[in-house]
């Protein structure tokens, strides 16, 4: 499989709550880390709203996964691109999202960020080069 | 070409299954490969053999059976998604104590790195959902 590598990418556009699709495509997220792909995830529309920081779900019974997208860096899941226009239509900034890194294996270790603002342009271009896209 | 196919949404509430498998049988009946159909989200529930849709309607269940059994296309079917929503296999069933099981014929049940090979391995994958 080593000589098979593509480009996944995992495009959330949906809300955390009040559907699953954004904790089921989170499933498929870290089973697929243990495929050793080319992984990114692209967040846009409601999308962003899953990175965002201080959820509580106490309210609502369902389970709080927004932590485990910290954890992703561990799974050497670090590109999270986020859509400027996404946030600025919902009145988000990147200040309203939590803080996201890796562990840079390349440089020393070094703590890098994960999430990554693009403008629109920029998500359709990155999405272009991808070879298998799962939309959610 | 080699075609991967996933279903994101439930039989009859939303049409995806239903285009999912008009481009299943018509790629098939041209020429192409359709190794495997990922069933994810509520798309889970195609494969039960319980549902019992009106007369004059189409059986989408049927409908996926049949094609599995003609191409020998791998209809599969995500367990922690099948889980929540009460889709079981004979297997499941004895192993989670439950009194039954409701998978129909040509489907199993396997874990989400089915979905991730298809990826791998086919030359396209088309999500068919919302």
């Amino acid at each position: 499989m080593e000589d098979n590598i593509k480009k996944f990418l995992y495009v959330n556009r949906k809300a955390p709550y009040g559907t699953i699709y954004a904790l089921e495509a989170l499933e498929v997220v870290l089973i697929g880390a243990a495929f050793d792909q080319d992984v990114s995830l692209a967040f846009l529309d409601d999308g962003v709203f899953q990175l965002v920081k201080g959820q509580n779900t106490d309210g609502i019974g369902v389970k709080n996964f927004s932590p485990t997208f910290r954890a992703l860096g561990d799974y050497e899941v670090t590109k999270f691109y986020v859509e400027k226009e996404s946030l600025e239509e919902r009145g988000l900034t990147a200040d309203d999202l939590q803080e996201i890194m890796y562990e840079d294996e390349d440089d020393d270790y070094a703590e890098k960020p994960s999430i990554r603002l693009v403008n629109r342009a920029e998500m359709a271009d990155m999405m272009a080069e991808q070879d298998v896209v799962l939309s959610f | 070409m080699k075609f991967g196919i996933v279903v994101s949404e439930g039989p009859y509430t939303h049409q995806a299954s239903d285009s999912a498998y008009n481009f299943a049988k018509a790629a098939l009946e041209n020429g192409h490969e359709v190794p495997r159909v990922f069933f994810y989200h509520d798309g889970v529930n195609v494969g039960t053999r319980l549902s019992i849709p009106p007369q004059d309607e189409r059986n989408i269940q049927k409908q996926w059976s049949a094609l599995a059994g003609e191409h020998n296309v791998d209809l599969v079917i995500c367990i922690a998604a099948a889980q929540r929503r009460g889709l079981l296999d004979e297997k499941e069933a004895t192993r989670q104590g439950k009194d039954a099981n409701n998978i129909a014929e040509g489907f199993r049940i396997s874990g989400l790195g089915q979905l991730i090979e298809m990826g791998i391995q086919t030359d396209r994958l088309i999500t068919f959902g919302d």
